[in-house]
């Protein structure tokens, strides 16, 4: 099964860092998607800039209306993710818990739909 | 003045699973049991502050359970199968002599690890029956969704009722198997299946204090087992070391750098003497040979340094006897400590067919640590990254970084 794994972390918190901490965090994140490619889980990845560059979309009643800013003003905000193969959901768990985001912040694990079975 | 509230958790946590296993004996039905208990506390933190608390709490709360579960029976059952359950209600009923109920406990961790259970859920169902831990609090500690485990834990128990699995204490040759496996579900709470980076130091899990209480509780009940002895010694040892697994700082101090006066020696004391009642009745197995090891390491408290040799030829037993390749990695880390780091290399390059370990941080840590010092800098390196890559520990990691960047 497919899962994605949404991270959400505090980008205050990631500006504030020491060049040494960011660098430290980048090499995790590294070395945790090389370890999830080389246990042949990993089926892609992005860090998404800050919500600051976001915009949303909606369109009411033939209305359509963007705003800035992301959807849900949070205190933690959906900064990357990962899409992972594994074989239950008890195992992207356990990739979840070794995501660096886990420790920084929160990770969404949510099972992908594919469409041949909607 | 002692408060109902207050009562009642004391109660809770003494007899909980006397009282458990006392109502799901007879019938096999523990979520029934479960259910009714949980109605019988509930009555009392409605009744006790008004009317007092009664003389003997645990047979009031006993009556009440039952009886809320003769109504429940009623009201769930058809005619037929109500009169068969009550039937077997009230013979329960009469044979207890109510001053000293027969204690059924030992009977009822028999039953969570019995062989027609899946075995993932034996110690999260002992926990849950015997500890009465909450499904959520349980699901946290296994890494699994509250609400799978939930589910696990339902099903577990229809399995119960419906195999009618029998709510007795295994005899003679069956004896040593089922212990076996309700051992290990006891210490499936207690670690988190990991054991730290070429040092052997076991991580306790969130539920080690849970898992060494049910651990008391079962060589209370059969104090004459030596694995169970040390089992209990093996967790003592770990948990001995508890604090000295971090700095003040909050970074991770792995078990040769620890310092000897951060470990619990009152808890290391008691470990090494249940060891040894256990080595008295001369029947080894692998929590003692395990213990065994952790009695090695803290050697370092007498001698200044653990006894490798003695580790190596302990894992040499426990390799021959488990076959698992968690022993085979510590066994190697010690090897190298006797032999040099390239014997222990060479023994840790047999396990590189084992798809497991792709996952298995303590692999690429010990084999990263390894090439170290052989010298083998970039293969070190990539062994590293993967330890990295693999731990969910923050400080672990920062300490694996370290090493990473102490290459050059």
């Amino acid at each position: 099964m497919q899962c994605i794994l949404l991270i959400y972390t505090n980008e205050d918190a990631y500006r504030t860092m020491t060049q040494a901490q960011a660098s430290e965090m980048t090499a995790s994140y590294m070395a945790y998607a090389e370890a999830m490619s080389a246990a042949g889980v990993n089926v892609g990845g992005q860090r998404l800039r800050p919500v600051s560059t976001a915009a949303t979309v909606r369109t009411t009643g033939g209305k359509t209306q963007v705003l800035d800013g992301p959807y849900a003003d949070t205190k933690e905000q959906l900064g990357g993710y990962f899409i992972i193969d594994v074989p239950d959901m008890d195992a992207a768990l356990s990739w979840a818990q070794r995501c660096p985001g886990a420790a920084t912040g929160v990770v969404e694990v949510r099972p992908i739909w594919p469409m041949s079975e909607y | 003045m002692v408060d109902a509230a207050s009562t009642a958790e004391v109660i809770a946590r003494d007899s909980y699973a006397r009282l458990l296993a006392l109502l799901a004996a007879r019938t096999g039905d523990v979520a029934a049991a479960e259910d009714a208990l949980s109605d019988a506390f509930a009555a009392a933190l409605a009744d006790w502050p008004g009317r007092g608390i009664p003389d003997n709490p645990r047979a009031w709360l006993l009556a009440v359970a039952r009886r809320k579960r003769i109504d429940a029976a009623r009201r769930t059952q058809t005619v037929r199968a109500a009169a068969d359950h009550l039937r077997l209600l009230a013979d329960e009923q009469s044979s207890g002599a109510e001053n000293a109920p027969p204690d059924h406990r030992l009977a009822l961790m028999f039953v969570c690890a019995h062989p027609a259970i899946d075995e993932a859920v034996r110690a999260p169902l002992m926990l849950q029956t015997v500890l009465g831990l909450d499904a959520a609090t349980i699901a946290s500690a296994f890494l699994t969704a509250p609400a799978t485990m939930g589910q696990r834990l339902v099903r577990a128990k229809l399995r119960i009722r419906e195999a009618a699995i029998p709510f007795r204490v295994p005899d003679g040759s069956e004896m040593a198997d089922r212990l076996q496996a309700v051992l290990d579900a006891i210490y499936a709470a207690f670690a988190t299946g990991w054991t730290d980076p070429a040092s052997a130091d076991i991580r306790p899990g969130d539920l080690a204090r849970e898992a060494i209480w049910l651990c008391q509780v079962l060589i209370s009940l059969l104090p004459d087992e030596p694995e169970a002895l040390g089992l209990l010694a093996l967790m003592l040892y770990s948990e001995a070391r508890r604090r000295a697994r971090r700095s003040d700082a909050g970074d991770y101090v792995p078990l040769e750098m620890q310092p000897v006066a951060d470990w619990d020696l009152a808890m290391i004391n008691e470990a090494e003497a249940l060891l040894r009642r256990a080595g008295t009745i001369a029947r080894i197995g692998r929590y003692q040979l395990e213990a065994a090891v952790q009695s090695a390491h803290v050697a370092r408290r007498r001698f200044s340094l653990p006894n490798w040799p003695a580790i190596f030829h302990l894992y040499d037993g426990l390799a021959a006897l488990t076959g698992s390749p968690v022993v085979a990695i510590n066994r190697a880390v010690a090897l190298a400590e006797c032999n040099g780091p390239g014997a222990g290399l060479a023994a840790l390059a047999v396990l590189a067919e084992d798809k497991r370990l792709a996952e298995y941080q303590p692999y690429w840590a010990a084999r990263a640590s390894l090439l170290a010092r052989t010298g083998e800098r970039s293969e070190a390196q990539l062994a590293y990254q993967r330890a990295i890559g693999l731990e969910p520990d923050p400080a672990v990691r920062r300490f694996l970084q370290q090493r990473l960047a102490a290459l050059g």
